[in-house]
């Protein structure tokens, strides 16, 4: 404490005497109306649930990971949601390495109380086995640069990372029922989280008294105002948290102006954010989509296709997936130009063509027909039994589209 | 649950717009400069408040303002449950809640080079210790004599079953319902502290707003009678 504020960077009387006199007529130091909003700017993350929030020169990263724990008590079929903010100490003098400051708990529970006390977050489909194991979800809110206005910046990296949040499928069985077998990314597409409603948070400052308002004040506007309101509101125009923690007093109505217009701000940056993180997830859905239409083309050979379509929807085009895939195909190709011949391995022609391989082949589909026909719990053996054929198909496939489209390009 | 029954009484048997029994006395703790016991129904403080006395550590000084500090905690006996919670987080967000409200109210300009401790323990929790300390710590602070602008009251209001209430106690606030909790300065008509929790529309809030102040009205009355008694008993002592 006593480090802190010996750290402290005081603006001189000079300053603040001007940054208060300006706003006497209605003038800010970085020329923005009384009401206006610094540049949003939201950026994500190469993995699931990571942010990167930019509002002004305020610069906040969010992270989400989930872990399977054991529920509270008084809460056997919730899962939990927790904040926990650093404040690096390379954003601001006065932020200190170790224990999170006064400043660090309050944003904390400002965010923690606009997500979770309002319901946004649904925590009961988070449950996977009542009393036993429940998901916890924790956010991680670093701030890397202080410009002012925390709170906004974090809860806006807050939302956008548990927006893009993915967390792992998880189905119970084994012995009663009582295990949890997690499924690993490649295996099943991981799930989002149920999000209800998305709770903004706007910070108004307060000047002369109370008299003059000030949205999303800036660092050198921090220093100077006198009194400080958090208001977290959702484009329902809910109110889901306010918090004015004591300072200087203002008068209800001037609060009652706030809430009206931060409620009124609410529906642009649920815009905003919903749009980003749109964006984001299309991009993301674009990637896989290229390279599954690979896979679609192989498809054609063979009667597998039956299983392999059966073994795509249950990983929903998921691009890890078809990665292992390759690799296993790359693999098998490989095998089998080391044990059989060249010959086996040109297609279907050529393998009725000669003698022995040829007869290991049929038997090799109609082991494959009877499998399928099982149904999936030899899905996994399938796909890599008959995949040597199509294999390298698959593998000139991937390349061979390029040079089509180069060629009709050229053309 | 049913919170408000059809005849529109509450659990304990309280009305809507009802408080809780509120006992306040001033000068419990001898050695401290000024100190108070505040208690709403089940709930009770106890607020002790010395100085104005010298900064101990000069680099906290402020300039031309006396240095309020603060220090809010719960006693493990305060719950039915026993957990360890001493500096956790939510009894530093009070701490400072708690004193951003007092610095408010005090007029610190007056005491430069000083500083003021505000002690606070929760020795019986049942909902609304916020308030109840930040009640205390007022009475605490006009008993030690400290220069004010006004006497800080606060009060929480809630709502549930579609009614607004009064002065929620735990089983009202731990039910999930909203939580507003008001600050005022009432002679000034501001608000210094307002904090609410879970999810309201607009008009429902400005009603329960409506109703959380004129609680603190009610308190501020109350908190004043106390003070003006404390007055009257030190006017007889000296007299006698």
């Amino acid at each position: 404490m006593e480090g802190r504020l010996a750290n402290m960077w005081r603006l001189t009387v000079n300053e603040s005497k001007f940054v208060e006199t300006a706003l006497q007529y209605e003038l800010r130091v970085d020329g923005r109306g009384l009401y206006d909003y610094r540049k949003l700017t939201i950026k994500f993350g190469k993995e699931y649930g990571s942010s990167e929030v930019q509002l002004g020169q305020t610069h906040v990263m969010g992270f989400v990971t989930a872990q399977l724990v054991q529920p509270y008590k008084d809460r056997p079929n919730e899962g939990s949601l927790s904040i926990f903010t650093e404040f690096s100490p390379m954003a601001d003098p006065s932020f200190e390495p170790g224990r999170p400051g006064e400043s660090a708990v309050e944003l904390g529970r400002i965010i923690d109380r606009g997500l979770r006390e309002s319901r946004a977050v649904d925590t009961e489909s988070l449950c996977v086995l009542a009393g036993k194991k429940v998901w916890s979800v924790r956010i991680d809110l670093h701030i890397l640069d202080n410009g002012g206005n925390l709170v906004d910046a974090a809860n806006i990296a807050a939302l956008a990372a548990l927006m893009t949040f993915r967390r792992p499928d998880c189905t119970v069985g084994g012995e009663n029922s009582q295990e949890v077998i997690i499924h690993s990314l490649e295996e099943r597409e991981p799930l989002p989280l149920i999000i209800h409603h998305l709770p903004i948070a706007f910070t108004f400052g307060f000047f002369n008294n109370g008299n003059i308002v000030v949205m999303d004040p800036t660092y050198v506007e921090e220093e100077v105002m006198c009194g400080r309101m958090t208001v977290t509101v959702n484009a329902n125009g809910d109110i889901c948290a306010i918090q004015k923690p004591g300072e200087e007093g203002v008068n209800q109505s001037v609060i009652l102006h706030c809430l009206r217009l931060a409620s009124s701000r609410a529906a642009a940056t649920t815009k905003i954010i919903r749009e980003e993180v749109e964006a984001y997830n299309r991009e993301k859905n674009l990637q896989k989509v290229k390279r599954h239409s690979t896979l679609a083309k192989s498809e054609v050979f063979g009667p597998i296709v039956v299983v392999k379509e059966g073994h795509k929807k249950s990983s929903d085009e998921d691009k890890s997936a078809e990665i292992s895939q390759e690799h296993v195909e790359l693999k098998n190709s490989k095998e089998q130009e080391a044990v059989a011949s060249p010959a086996t391995f040109k297609g279907p022609e050529t393998c009725s063509v000669s003698s022995d391989p040829a007869i290991k082949g049929k038997a090799n589909d109609s082991g494959d027909a009877q499998k399928e026909v099982t149904g999936d719990v030899e899905m996994e053996d399938t796909p890599e039994v008959t995949k040597h054929k199509d294999g390298e198909k698959t593998l000139r496939d991937a390349v061979k589209p390029k040079k089509k489209k180069r060629k009709n390009k050229s053309t | 649950m049913e919170y408000v029954n059809p005849e529109g009484l509450r659990l304990d048997g309280r009305r809507f717009n009802e408080m809780r029994q509120i006992v306040a006395e001033v000068g419990v703790v001898s050695k401290a400069d000024g100190s108070a016991v505040f208690e709403m129904g089940n709930t009770k403080v106890i607020a002790a408040v010395y100085g104005p006395r010298e900064i101990q550590n000069k680099s906290q000084q402020k300039n031309g303002h006396a240095l309020v500090l603060c220090e809010y905690s719960m006693a493990h006996f305060s719950t039915g449950d026993r957990r360890r919670q001493k500096n956790d987080r939510r009894s530093t967000e009070l701490s400072l809640v708690i004193r951003q409200t007092m610095e408010a109210c005090i007029l610190t300009e007056l005491l430069p080079h000083s500083q003021i401790d505000i002690f606070l323990q929760v020795l019986q929790a049942d909902g609304g210790t916020r308030s109840a300390c930040i009640n205390a710590a007022t009475l605490a602070l006009a008993d030690a004599g400290i220069p004010m602008r006004d006497l800080a009251v606060s009060c929480s209001a809630g709502y549930l079953n579609s009614t607004p209430l009064l002065d929620l106690n735990y089983v009202e606030d731990s039910a999930g319902g909203a939580d507003v909790t008001v600050g005022i300065l009432p002679k000034l008509d501001k608000v210094t502290l307002l904090q609410m929790d879970a999810k309201l529309p607009m008009e429902t809030f400005e009603t329960v707003f409506a109703l959380a102040s004129e609680g603190c009205k009610a308190i501020a009355e109350r908190v004043r009678e106390v003070l003006q008694e404390n007055t009257k008993q030190l006017e007889y002592r000296r007299a006698s």
